[in-house]
């Protein structure tokens, strides 16, 4: 299978978020491009002015709102859709979907099912019955097996300005990684494999955690020490809680585990960090949310780490302190002091 | 106890589906016995090679078949293994040292040669014996014989013995989806995966695949069995093909997935034991062997090859469980369980039991209660969907899937090892789930759940190896706590089959104390030492808590743990 073979067929991105465009982007270097967005609206705005969320569309993207055209003239899909949409748009898509496509999702979150009349807010523990990643869900609405993710320091504003940078392409078929990777790879963006998918997945996920922290850290006022810190015992429990949730040890150290990890945390700009920040100058959380357009996955992921830590039995330290200032009232400052004194001086012990 | 027994209409009796033996496709492929051997040979050297293309790869690999070959020679040697076989492997050796003196240009022919010699000895090894007549003499025989037995002991009256009230069909109960199964075969071919806990796995399969009215299957059955000589005979009658599972060299195995390969493609109904082994530990198989399992996906995927549009035969996989009240092997099987726990180790397969003992453990279950269920699951294609009766594979929202779009990649059907590894691997963890669905749960099996269970809550400091070496004194569980706790997970029990998450036999709806009985009465009926029994106080007492500890296993993986 050569480019030239399948360049005809064009790819599909889902979802015209700041990644999902950028990645359009990336894509239209090598191939066409159907972008698709939810409403027609959007569509036809970002068609007639070529631009979307500040970057200028390149010329093989084309937006579009049909999900029925899109799975026939591709075979190939990027659903870049935040994680408590992704559900709902998979059943949209699911009846046009057939085993012969290919899903690569570049989602950082996890998907909730809860039992009828439940609510997150009060369930005390979550097993990964109910706590499903996108490839799950992916193969859980739709026929489709052929299922990859991508993951890494993927700050959409960076790859816009073609600075250097790379993804994780991880997938259980060696078929999705090398399509992933002839799509995606060009002379700014290298693309590494990992046949993880899962664990890659939680990686992406977990990390978000650490940046609301790092944000945290940031408020306080805290220097380089502390944020050193707090990414190795953050990576640490990224380990902890990933292997619990099913991911592999391998693809935490790589480029979607400690690579995001340390962007993500040295990136003022993203909104985990931004809600860490905000919480340490002593705001409230519903205050900050009220504030933001787009979603913060860290606050959710919180939530349901913590709950799953509880269930598996996984020690969380800084997720659990972060449950409690983000929802039971507990200052930074007190969950700060509370991790210093803690009696843990094992280093590393998973090797 | 007419209360307990299973209702009646599941006991009907069916009518073959193809009423000719020589409609047969597992005929056919006896009848050309000889070309199919020649056919698998020449795949099989095809694959070998493109698996090990240098020269240099290919003769080291044969070196290493010929020194693993006489190793078993020396070290584990069974009855049924051909005569001549240290005679052959020497002659192989002794060639191979005299290549590795030649030079390149002259040899290339002899390293093929030799190739294709083992290839061909393995092929004609692993080829089953199918033959009308001795299928039928042995159907008429084991029919005839089972039901004198079954009538001599059953009803208590002058001249029972020539009576026929009493069929096997009474005493062994087919469940489940055998409609689909008959319709399933006639549409495409059916590739059946029991689990796997007794020896009498294979004969009990072999009368249920006659008595649902189906052609024969070809077997892939463990060379071990052809030890014993009755078994031989019946599994020789039967169509079976062998596997030995000593032999782990890659000609062997290569030649044995390419054997179960091209039969199913011709459309032969295979039969095979996915777990590989018996049960050691009495669990419901977990981890599947998945060379045999490949083979399926590999054959459907040749099909949509050899035919690029239009109706292919489809293949389809039909998980079966075996649900047993006793198993013959039962303490010995635990034991090797747990010499090996936490290694990977080879087990030896030790057969203590001879045609003898087997005859007599046959007498004794026909002649006594203990009943056997087969329940037959739901067919599912290649990839794991369940089909409908017609045999469309179906996706969770009851829509038409077209199977042909799992191999197609980029628009046209493509042949990728590493993606069918992978399909394996998610059929593998289907017919694992499909089985925990189907299994059926037993008033024995919930009787030796429970006791075992909270005889470890009650020693809940002890790990498995000092529970079980807890002397027999201290084992006695208070009746009246035994019984509400049996009826509390058995509630459990209900609530998962109503979401569809496991059965139970209809015996277990019976009055608690009723069904405790049947339960006590029945696990591990026919062993010298019972795992459960009622002592004089009434109280539940065991003479064996590692047996009994193997019947506990089968319902281990449901989390029934948290009611105990």
């Amino acid at each position: 299978m050569t480019l030239n073979s399948i360049s005809e067929k064009p790819v599909g991105v889902i979802g015209a978020g700041n990644f999902g465009t950028v990645i359009a982007n990336i894509l239209a270097l090598n191939r066409k491009v159907l972008l698709y967005t939810r409403d027609e609206q959007t569509a036809t705005r970002i068609k007639s002015e070529n631009q979307n969320k500040g970057y200028i569309l390149h010329a093989n993207v084309e937006p579009m709102h049909d999900l029925q055209r899109l799975a026939k003239e591709c075979d190939v899909l990027f659903p870049i859709v935040p994680s408590q949409h992704f559900r709902a748009m998979m059943r949209q898509l699911s009846p046009y979907l057939q085993p012969y496509h290919i899903l690569i999702h570049g989602t950082k979150g996890f998907d909730i099912t809860l039992p009828e009349g439940q609510l997150i807010e009060n369930v005390t523990k979550l097993t990964r019955q109910q706590v499903k990643t996108m490839s799950e869900v992916i193969q859980e609405e739709s026929v489709v097996v052929r299922v990859g993710c991508l993951a890494g320091p993927n700050l959409a504003k960076e790859l816009a300005q073609r600075q250097p940078g790379a993804t994780v392409v991880a997938s259980h078929f060696n078929e999705v990684i090398q399509l992933g990777k002839r799509l995606l790879r060009n002379d700014r963006f290298q693309v590494y494999e990992n046949n993880d998918i899962v664990g890659v997945e939680i990686a992406g996920v977990l990390k978000n955690i650490i940046a609301i922290a790092s944000g945290a850290l940031s408020g306080l006022g805290y220097g380089e020490n502390a944020k050193g810190l707090l990414i190795s015992r953050g990576a640490v429990e990224m380990v902890y809680l990933g292997r619990a949730l099913g991911g592999d040890l391998k693809a935490f150290l790589g480029v979607a585990g400690i690579g995001d990890l340390v962007t993500t945390c040295n990136s003022p700009m993203s909104r985990n960090f931004t809600v860490g920040y905000r919480l340490a100058k002593g705001e409230k959380l519903s205050d900050i949310l009220a504030d933001m357009t787009e979603v913060a996955e860290g606050v959710n992921t919180v939530r349901i780490a913590k709950k799953c830590a509880d269930h598996y039995k996984v020690r969380a330290l800084i997720t659990d302190r972060l449950y409690k200032v983000l929802f039971e009232g507990m200052t930074v400052e007190e969950a700060l002091e509370f991790l210093m004194r803690y009696p843990l001086n094992v280093d590393i012990d998973f090797i | 106890m007419e209360l307990l027994e299973e209702k009646k209409n599941k006991n009907k009796k069916y009518e073959p589906i193809l009423h000719g033996i020589p409609d047969w496709p597992v005929y056919q492929l006896s009848k050309n016995r000889k070309e199919f051997v020649e056919l698998v040979t020449r795949q099989a050297i095809e694959r070998i090679k493109i698996l090990r293309p240098s020269r240099k790869q290919l003769i080291d690999e044969l070196e290493a078949t010929a020194y693993r070959e006489q190793n078993r020679i020396k070290r584990n040697r069974w009855r049924v293994d051909p005569k001549d076989d240290s005679r052959f492997w020497s002659y192989i050796k002794n060639e191979l040292v005299s290549l590795s003196a030649k030079n390149a240009e002259t040899t290339s022919a002899t390293e093929d040669a030799l190739l294709e010699k083992i290839v061909h000895r393995y092929a004609n090894e692993i080829a089953g014996n199918f033959k009308p007549n001795s299928y039928r003499v042995t159907r008429e025989v084991v029919k005839f014989w089972f039901q004198r037995l079954l009538n001599g002991a059953r009803v208590k009256k002058f001249g029972a013995f020539f009576r026929n009230q009493y069929t096997l069909r009474d005493k062994i109960h087919v469940v489940g989806k055998v409609k689909m199964l008959r319709s399933l075969a006639k549409k495409g071919t059916v590739v059946m995966v029991p689990t796997h806990f007794s020896n009498l796995d294979s004969i009990l399969i072999g009368w249920v695949i006659h008595s649902v009215g189906l052609p024969a299957f070809i077997y892939g059955a463990g060379l071990n069995l052809f030890n014993i000589k009755i078994f031989a005979y019946f599994m020789n009658s039967l169509g079976a093909y062998k596997v030995d599972r000593r032999k782990k060299n890659l000609p062997y195995l290569e030649t044995l997935k390419m054997y179960s390969s091209l039969a199913i493609q011709k459309g032969a109904h295979s039969l095979f034991f996915p777990g590989g082994t018996r049960s050691r530990s009495g669990l419901v198989e977990k981890q599947l062997k998945l060379g045999l399992l490949s083979t399926a996906i590999e054959a459907q995927r040749n099909l949509y090859q050899e035919t690029p549009e239009g109706e292919v035969r489809k293949i389809f996989v039909v998980p079966v469980t075996l649900n047993y009240n006793f198993v013959l092997e039962a303490p010995d099987l635990i034991e090797d369980y747990l010499q090996v726990k936490g290694q990977d180790k080879y087990f030896p397969e030790q057969d203590k039991y001879g045609s003898m003992e087997l005859l007599r453990f046959m007498f004794k279950f026909f002649t006594k209660g203990s009943n056997i269920s087969v329940s037959i699951g739901p067919g599912l294609d290649v990839m794991g969907n369940y089909v409908d009766d017609e045999g469309n594979s179906l996706d969770a929202q009851g829509r038409v899937i077209d199977t042909r779009g799992y191999f197609i990649s980029n628009g046209s059907i493509t042949d990728d090892k590493q993606r069918e590894d992978e399909y394996t691997r998610m059929l593998s963890q289907r017919i694992v789930t499909e089985y925990h669905r189907i299994n059926r749960v037993f008033a024995s099996h919930l009787a030796a759940f429970v006791a075992f269970e909270m005889w470890q809550k009650k020693y809940a400091k002890l790990d498995l190896f000092n529970l079980l070496r807890l002397p027999e004194e201290d084992l006695e569980l208070d009746y009246e706590e035994f019984r509400a706790t049996f009826k509390r997970v058995r509630k459990k029990i209900y609530e998962l089959k109503d979401q569809n998450k496991v059965y139970h036999a209809t015996h277990l709806k019976g009055k608690v104390d009723q069904v405790i009985k049947l339960g006590i009465e029945n696990v591990g009926i026919f062993h010298l030492k019972r795992p459960l029994l009622k002592n004089k106080k009434g109280n539940i007492i065991t003479k064996d808590l590692t047996v009994l500890y193997y019947y506990h296993n089968r319902l281990v993986g449901y989390d029934l743990e948290q009611y105990i």
